[in-house]
């Protein structure tokens, strides 16, 4: 399956590829939406603002893999230079910024209602700053060093420090005492969230999974052939 | 398997990891006081140089029927169920706030016992269910 994503095998992607999954992500998302707006109850204290969540938990979900997956390409890169590496990872990286705002901007959309006030800075809201801040960098690196071999230095060195935040997003609520209320879903206990809930949740986060992966396609596509084409010109 | 070029690198990126990862330890570990959002009331109690001037949040649970209001001002107990301490409070509370749920109050303590809150914040838990299960638990729980 891996090799699918070797540059010469994702240049033959057909759009028709890319027309199912998009196929797909309707009807998933579709799915996902009538559930989680109509079908799923309103929460026992916060009412129908728990509805943010099945957007919020997903794209928070999305915007930390995203980055892992930076990271640990940045590390395969540094150590093996493998030429695929980088760009996997800057193709992935703006759907996980993407979602990183999303996540800010849905959680302070719940916060309001829920704790009355839009933002505090502690350490969970604050390191999901820090990880959109990264994910900046990150961007901006490839953006403006012009020279592919330094961006491709610099921006694993910044995804290799950005991941050391992952874990202390992840484990920000249990270490320190936070606004932000601890996980609910966690591998070692049952989910905390009731099943009527947590079905249109997992819907939610297929459909923005599957999202993502459309649009990854695209970009690394895109990124495949530009750098081919860079190539091209620097041999002439 | 690997080539001696590959190894250093292995070598050399993962003693900077290490280290780096211990750096990041030292520095949270440091700065712990402004890393918590709020001190519970044992921590309070406990804490010998709490400051009386300094603005901080106080967080816990509203005990049960502890909420008393009148004109201008509401008064309740945040308990963390082993300490409690007596919040006063002026103005607007958020919708969430109820007996029983997670509250942040802002503002500064009078002494160990007594807290003059500026801003109150509900807190929400990790639980979310429908209000039927909801009424269903506290009937088994009577």
């Amino acid at each position: 399956m891996f090799k699918n994503f070797f540059p010469n095998k994702i240049l033959s992607l057909t759009n028709k590829t890319i027309n199912n999954l998009i196929v797909l992500l309707i009807a998933v998302v579709a799915v996902g939406l009538v559930y989680s707006l109509f079908v799923s109850p309103p929460d026992y204290i916060q009412g129908d603002s728990v509805r943010i969540m099945y957007v919020h938990v997903p794209s928070s979900f999305i915007a930390l893999g995203c980055f892992g997956f930076i990271g640990v390409a940045s590390i395969c890169n540094l150590i093996f230079k493998i030429k695929l590496m980088p760009l996997l990872a800057k193709s992935i990286a703006p759907i996980g910024c993407t979602f990183s705002i999303i996540s800010i901007v849905t959680g302070s959309l719940w916060g309001k209602p829920t704790w009355g006030i839009w933002w505090v800075w502690d350490a969970r809201l604050t390191s999901m700053i820090i990880l959109l801040l990264f994910y900046i960098f990150y961007i901006l690196s490839w953006k403006f060093i012009s020279n592919f071999e330094k961006a491709n230095k610099i921006s694993s060195v910044i995804g290799i420090i950005g991941s050391f935040n992952l874990p202390v997003i992840k484990y920000s609520v249990d270490w320190w005492n936070t606004l932000h209320q601890p996980s609910s879903i966690t591998l070692t206990s049952a989910p905390t969230i009731h099943h009527t809930m947590l079905i249109p949740l997992i819907i939610m986060f297929f459909g923005l999974v599957i999202f993502s992966l459309i649009i990854f396609l695209m970009k690394y596509k895109t990124e495949v052939m530009r750098f081919k084409i860079e190539k091209k010109k620097n041999f002439k | 398997m690997l080539g001696k070029k590959v190894k250093s690198r292995i070598f050399f990126l993962s003693l900077s990891l290490i280290l780096f990862a211990i750096i990041i330890f030292a520095i949270l570990r440091s700065l712990e006081e402004n890393v918590v959002y709020f001190l519970s009331p044992t921590e309070i109690y406990n804490n010998e140089k709490i400051s009386f001037e300094k603005t901080i949040r106080v967080g816990g649970l509203v005990k049960m029927n502890s909420i008393s209001k009148n004109e201008t001002s509401i008064n309740f107990i945040i308990t963390d169920l082993k300490k409690e301490i007596i919040v006063s409070y002026n103005g607007l509370v958020p919708n969430l706030f109820s007996e029983g749920k997670g509250v942040i109050a802002e503002g500064k303590l009078k002494d160990k016992k007594y807290f003059i809150a500026s801003k109150i914040l509900a807190k929400h838990d990790e639980n979310y269910m429908p209000p039927e299960v909801s009424k269903a638990l506290e009937m088994s729980n009577n």
